[in-house]
C-alpha cells in the first residue's frame, strides 16, 4: 500500500509538473480571443505576432536571429515566401521556392546600393511554383542600409507592397535598437577601462611618498612595500580579461591594504572572514577593491576633521548559488539622501565615483537585482553588501566568451 | 543497546555540526595572515568535504544489511559507489569545473545557451534530490528507532528540522569544513568499533562460515517479530513460540515446524537454539532499506547486477549535491587532483560496512527475519563486545549514523533549494533562498512519513538510474561532442531520464510484482541509459542547425588548462569557426 502511494506520487508530480508547463504554453494566446469585436481581435493578432518577432532581431541581424524572425515576419506578412539577406547572403528563407535564392541576391544589388524598394518578376521553370513576383523592401541602420526583406507572392499586390515596406521599417527599428543595446555595452566596457585608469593618480602618489618616507629609516621595508606595490599595479593595470577570481580580487586588496596600513598605521585594522568555497566565484574584474578604498577613505579621511581609529571587515559568505561579500567600516557614515544622489550619478564628489560605477557594472553583469545594497547613516559607519551570483552565462574567469 | 550513551552521542554530533558549520570560517585580524584566510580549498580538504557529503545512510547502514542478508553479491554496491567516481574523473571533473559552472542546470546552459534546457535539468535535478533525500530521512528515523524506540517519523523530523534550520538561517558559512569533519567523524566511528569486532571475532577463534548457506545461530538467541513475515522451511525446525504461529497462539511452547511456509503473526517472540540454521523470510516490501527487490535479483541475478553497476557507475556524475562541490576546486587540474583523493577516501571508507555485514551474519542473523538489517551496524558492538565497551562504541556508531544523515541531507537541501530559488520560485529582489529550502526539505519529508516502510536502498539506486539516464549523457555529450544540439539533449534528457522515472514510480507501485517485466523495470539503467545516449545523439543528428553558436570555442575552454585559454587561443578559436 505504501510502496503503491510512493509510486503515484513519484509519476504525479511529472506529469502535475508538465500539464502546468503546458496550461501555461497554451492558455496565454488563446486568452486573448474573448476580447473585443474581429478587427480588434485581427489587430491582438498582429501586435502579438509582431511581438514575438522582435525578441531575437534585438540581438541584431545574423542568421540565427533571421531565422527565429523570419517565420513571424512571415505569418505577419501572410505570404507565400519571405527572405531575410544582408549585404551579400540570404540568412533566411521561410516558407517555399528556395530555388530562387541565387536569382533574387543578383537583383538586390540595385536596393542595396540606393536603398530604395522595388518590386520585380521572378522567372521559373517549375509551371507549379507559386513564387512568381518578389518584393523587396530594404533595412535600413542611421541611413545605412544593412540587408533586405523580401515577401515573395504568385502575384503582384500593391497591398503586398505597402505591408512590406512597413514591416521592413518596424524591423530597422528593432535593429536600431540592437545597435543601441551595443553601443551601451560598449560604453560600460570603456567606462570599466576608464575606472581601471583612476584607481591610480591618488593613491599611486600617497604610496609612493610612504615608501619614500621609509627608504632611509627602514630600507627592508621599503622593499617589501615597493614589492607589493609592483604586485597590485600589476593587477590593477593588467589588460586582458574582463573578469577575475574572488581569490585573486582578495589578494588585490590585500596588497593594497598593506600599502594603506604603512601609511595609517594602528589607526586602520582590518578583519577578513571568507569562507574558502566561495573563492573561485568569477566577478567583474576590480570591483570590489573600489568598495574596500572607499571604506578606507570614509573611515578615515572622510567626514568632518580626522577620525583616530577605524575599523574593516570584510566577509565573503556562501549562500546557494551565490557568494555574499559584506564590507563594513565605522567610519562616520554618510546621509542615505547624499548617497542616493551620488548613486543615480545627479553629483559625483571623490570617491564618490567608485561606488556608483561599482553598482552599475554588477547591474551591468548580473542584472538590476544584483545591485550593491549600502546601509549607512550619519554617524553609524557604512556596510556595503555585493551579491555574486556563482554562475551567469558569459561570465568567466578566462574572459567573456561572445557567442557571435 | 543502551540510549544513554547513545543520545548524547547523538546530540553531540549535531551540536558539533552546527557549530561548525557556523565558526568554521577562516578569519583573520592581521594582514600577515590575510594570505592563508584566502588560499582556496586544497584538493585533500575539498575530497574529504565531498567524501562527506557523498557517504549517505544508505553506506553507513545500508551495505552492511545488504550483504548480511544477502551476501557478497552485495559488495557491486560499494564497488559501484566507489568507481563513480573513476568515470567522473576520466570524463567529466576537469571540463566540469572549468565550464565555470556552479549547478547541472547551469552547466547545460553555459554549453547550449538554452534557457528550457537549463530548466528541464532542473526539473531533474529537484527529482534526484528529492529521491535521494527520502532515504537519508528514513534511515534516520530507523536509527532513532533502534536506538530510544522512538516512532520511525521522528529522527526523519528530527534531520529535516536541524537542516532546515542551519541551512535556512545561514548557518552553514562554511559547508566545506563541516562536510570534512562529517567525513573523518563517519570514518571514525566505523573503523574504531571495526577493530575492536575484529580483535573480539579473533578472541572467538576467528569462525570463517560467515556465507555459509544459509546463516545459523551460534547461540541460543530470542526473536522477536516485529511484522508478520512468512518463513519458509527448507528442513523441519524447533523453535519456542511465544505469539501466534500458523494461527495458533502459543505460550512459551515448543513447536516443530514442518519443511514450507508458516504465516508467523506480529509480536510473536520465536526462541532458536544454538546451531539452527536461521529460516529465510519471504516478505513483501516492508522492511527497511535492505529488503531491496529481491525477488527481482532472484530472478535474474546478472541483469540486475549489471543494471546495478551502470547506474552506479554512470549516476555518480549527476548526483545534484556532488557535481557543486567540484565548484570549490580553484581549476581544472585541481578538480581531477580532488577526484583521486576521493577515490582513495570513499575506498577506504567502504572497506568497512562488508566487515559488519559479516560479522553481522555471524553474530546477529536474526536480522535477516526481523527486516531490521539495516541495523546491523548499529547493534554489533553491543551484541559481540557488550558492556560499557559495547555501549561506547555503540554510542560512537550511531553519532557516525546521525552524521551520515545530515551531511548527505544538509548537501541535498542546499543544491535542490539552489535550483528552486533560481529556477522555479519567482525572483523578488533578494531571491528566497529560505521558502526554496523549505520546500526541497518538506516535499521528501511528507513523502517518508506518508509512505512509511519503503524499500529504501533502492530509493538511492533507483534516484542513480535516473540521473544516470538523464545527466550522464548530457554531461559525456556535452562534454566530449560537439554537434549536440539543445533539442537534442532535451529529449535525451527527457527519453532517458523520464523512462527511469516512470520505471522507478511502477516499481514503487509494486506494479509487476514478478517477471522478466520487474526485473526490467526495477533495474532500469541497463536499458534507460543507451535509450537516452541514443535519443540525443539521434535528435542532435537530426537537427544540426540548431548546434549552438560558439559551441568550438566554449568546448576549447572545457579542455584546455585555464592558463592556456585565457588569452591567444580565443583568437585560434574563431579563425577555426571562420574556417569552418
Amino acid at each position: 500500500m505504501s510502496g503503491f502511494l510512493a509510486g503515484l506520487l513519484v509519476a504525479v508530480l511529472p506529469l502535475l509538473a508538465a500539464g502546468f508547463w503546458l496550461g501555461r504554453r497554451t492558455t496565454r494566446p488563446r486568452s486573448l480571443g474573448g476580447l473585443g469585436t474581429p478587427v480588434e481581435h485581427a489587430t491582438f493578432e498582429t501586435l502579438h505576432t509582431a511581438s514575438l518577432a522582435a525578441p531575437p532581431l534585438r540581438a541584431g541581424l545574423t542568421e540565427e536571429t533571421a531565422r527565429k524572425s523570419a517565420r513571424r515576419l512571415r505569418t505577419l506578412l501572410g505570404t507565400d515566401a519571405l527572405c531575410l539577406t544582408d549585404q551579400d547572403t540570404v540568412l533566411a528563407w521561410e516558407g517555399v521556392g528556395e530555388h530562387h535564392k541565387t536569382q533574387i541576391m543578383d537583383r538586390l544589388s540595385g536596393p542595396l546600393e540606393n536603398g530604395r524598394g522595388e518590386a520585380f518578376r521572378l522567372d521559373c521553370v517549375e509551371p507549379d511554383c507559386p513564387v512568381r513576383w518578389a518584393v523587396v523592401a530594404p533595412l535600413t541602420v542611421d541611413d545605412r542600409v544593412h540587408g533586405a526583406l523580401v515577401a515573395c507572392a504568385p502575384r503582384e499586390s500593391a497591398v503586398l507592397v505597402r505591408a512590406t515596406g512597413e514591416v521592413a521599417r518596424w524591423v530597422s527599428v528593432q535593429l536600431e535598437l540592437a545597435d543601441l543595446d551595443q553601443s551601451r555595452t560598449r560604453l560600460i566596457e570603456a567606462e570599466i577601462k576608464a575606472l581601471r585608469a583612476q584607481i591610480s593618480p591618488h593613491f599611486i602618489f600617497n604610496s609612493l611618498a610612504v615608501i619614500a618616507s621609509f627608504v632611509r629609516t627602514d630600507p627592508e621595508r621599503a622593499r617589501e612595500l615597493l614589492l607589493e606595490f609592483a604586485d597590485f599595479t600589476r593587477y590593477s593595470f593588467r589588460r586582458h580579461g574582463d573578469f577575475t577570481t574572488l581569490a585573486d580580487e582578495l589578494h588585490a586588496i590585500d596588497h593594497y591594504l598593506t600599502l594603506v596600513r604603512a601609511r595609517f598605521g594602528d589607526r586602520l585594522s582590518v578583519t577578513l572572514q571568507i569562507a574558502p568555497e566561495v573563492l573561485p566565484v568569477t566577478l567583474p574584474f576590480l570591483c570590489l577593491q573600489p568598495l574596500v578604498e572607499n571604506a578606507v577613505k570614509h573611515g578615515l579621511e572622510g567626514g568632518t576633521g580626522q577620525v583616530d581609529k577605524s575599523h574593516i571587515s570584510i566577509t565573503a559568505q556562501d549562500a546557494g548559488a551565490e557568494a555574499l561579500v559584506v564590507i563594513e567600516d565605522d567610519g562616520p557614515g554618510m546621509d542615505p539622501a547624499w548617497l542616493r544622489r551620488i548613486l543615480a550619478g545627479e553629483v559625483s564628489p571623490s570617491g564618490g565615483i567608485g561606488l556608483s560605477n561599482v553598482d552599475d557594472r554588477l547591474r551591468q553583469v548580473y542584472g538590476d537585482d544584483y545591485g550593491l545594497v549600502i546601509e549607512t547613516a550619519l554617524g553609524a559607519g557604512m556596510k556595503i553588501t555585493a551579491r555574486l551570483p556563482k554562475y551567469q552565462p558569459g561570465v568567466h574567469s578566462a574572459g567573456r566568451l561572445s557567442r557571435e | 543497546m543502551n540510549e544513554n550513551y547513545a543520545v548524547p552521542a547523538v546530540a553531540l554530533v549535531v551540536v558539533a555540526t552546527v557549530f561548525v558549520g557556523a565558526f568554521g570560517l577562516r578569519i583573520s585580524r592581521t594582514t600577515s595572515d590575510f594570505y592563508v584566510a584566502s588560499r582556496t580549498v586544497g584538493p585533500r580538504l575539498n575530497a574529504a568535504a565531498i567524501s562527506g557529503e557523498y557517504l549517505s545512510a544508505a553506506s553507513f547502514l545500508g551495505i552492511a544489511g545488504l550483504v548480511l542478508v544477502q551476501g557478497p553479491d552485495m559488495l557491486w554496491y560499494p564497488v559501484g559507489y566507489t568507481a563513480g567516481y573513476l568515470v567522473l574523473l576520466l570524463f567529466v571533473a576537469a571540463p566540469l569545473r572549468r565550464s565555470g559552472a556552479y549547478t547541472l542546470p547551469d552547466f547545460a546552459e553555459a554549453r547550449l545557451a538554452s534557457q528550457s534546457v537549463r530548466r528541464l535539468a532542473g526539473a531533474f535535478v529537484v527529482g534526484v534530490g528529492w529521491l535521494y533525500l527520502l532515504p537519508q530521512l528514513q534511515g534516520a528515523g530507523l536509527t532513532l528507532n533502534v536506538l530510544t524506540g522512538a516512532p520511525k517519523s521522528l529522527g526523519g523530523i528530527i534531520v529535516a528540522v536541524v537542516v532546515v534550520a542551519t541551512v535556512a538561517a545561514g548557518g552553514m558559512r562554511s559547508i566545506t569544513f563541516v562536510q570534512a569533519f562529517q567525513y573523518w567523524l563517519k570514518l571514525t566511528a566505523l573503523l574504531v568499533p571495526a577493530l575492536f569486532l575484529v580483535l573480539a571475532w579473533q578472541g572467538d577463534g576467528s569462525p570463517r562460515n560467515a556465507f555459509d548457506e544459509p546463516a545459523a545461530f551460534r547461540e541460543h538467541r530470542v526473536v522477536r517479530v516485529d511484522s508478520g513475515l512468512d518463513l519458509k522451511l527448507a528442513a523441519p525446525l524447533n523453535v519456542t513460540a511465544t505469539g501466534t504461529v500458523d494461527g495458533e497462539r502459543y505460550e512459551d511452547e515448543k513447536v516443530r515446524l514442518t519443511e514450507g511456509v508458516h504465516r508467523i503473526a506480529q509480536g510473536t517472540r520465536l526462541g532458536f537454539t544454538k546451531g539452527d540454521h536461521v529460516p529465510v523470510a519471504d516478505r513483501g516490501s516492508n522492511g527497511g532499506m535492505s529488503t531491496s527487490l529481491a525477488e527481482g535479483r532472484e530472478d535474474r541475478p546478472l541483469y540486475a547486477t549489471y543494471g546495478l553497476i551502470l547506474a552506479t557507475f554512470l549516476g555518480t556524475m549527476g548526483l545534484p549535491h556532488v557535481v557543486v562541490r567540484f565548484y570549490t576546486s580553484p581549476n581544472g587540474v585541481a578538480a581531477r587532483r580532488t577526484t583521486v583523493v576521493v577515490l582513495g577516501l570513499i575506498g577506504a571508507f567502504y572497506l568497512l560496512p562488508p566487515v559488519y555485514g559479516a560479522l553481522g551474519r555471524l553474530y546477529a542473523p536474526e536480522l535477516t527475519l526481523t527486516g531490521d538489517a539495516d541495523a546491523a551496524v548499529l547493534l554489533l558492538p553491543d551484541r559481540v563486545i557488550g558492556g560499557l565497551g559495547g555501549d561506547l562504541l555503540g554510542a560512537l556508531v550511531a553519532g557516525g549514523a546521525f552524521a551520515a544523515f545530515l551531511s548527505t541531507a544538509s548537501g541535498l537541501t542546499m543544491a535542490v533549494a539552489g535550483v528552486l530559488t533560481q529556477d522555479v520560485l519567482p525572483a523578488r529582489g533578494v531571491r528566497h533562498f529560505r521558502l526554496g529550502t523549505v520546500l526541497s526539505m518538506i516535499v521528501p519529508l511528507m513523502a517518508s512519513v506518508v509512505v512509511g516502510g519503503l524499500p529504501v536502498a533502492d530509493a538511492v539506486g533507483l534516484a542513480f538510474a535516473v540521473s544516470a539516464s538523464s545527466f550522464c549523457p548530457l554531461l559525456v555529450l556535452g562534454i566530449w561532442w560537439r554537434r549536440l544540439t539543445p533539442p537534442g539533449a532535451a529529449a535525451g534528457m527527457l527519453v532517458g531520464g523520464g523512462s527511469a522515472l516512470l520505471a522507478v514510480a511502477a516499481t514503487m507501485a509494486g506494479f509487476p510484482g514478478t517477471g522478466p517485466l520487474h526485473a526490467l523495470l526495477a533495474w532500469p539503467a541497463l536499458w534507460s541509459v543507451p535509450l537516452g545516449f541514443l535519443t540525443m545523439v539521434l535528435v542532435s543528428l537530426a537537427t544540426p542547425g540548431l548546434v549552438p553558436a560558439g559551441t568550438a570555442a566554449i568546448l576549447a575552454r572545457f579542455h584546455l588548462p585555464e592558463q592556456v585559454s585565457g588569452g591567444q587561443v580565443r583568437t585560434a578559436v574563431s579563425a577555426k569557426e571562420v574556417d569552418a
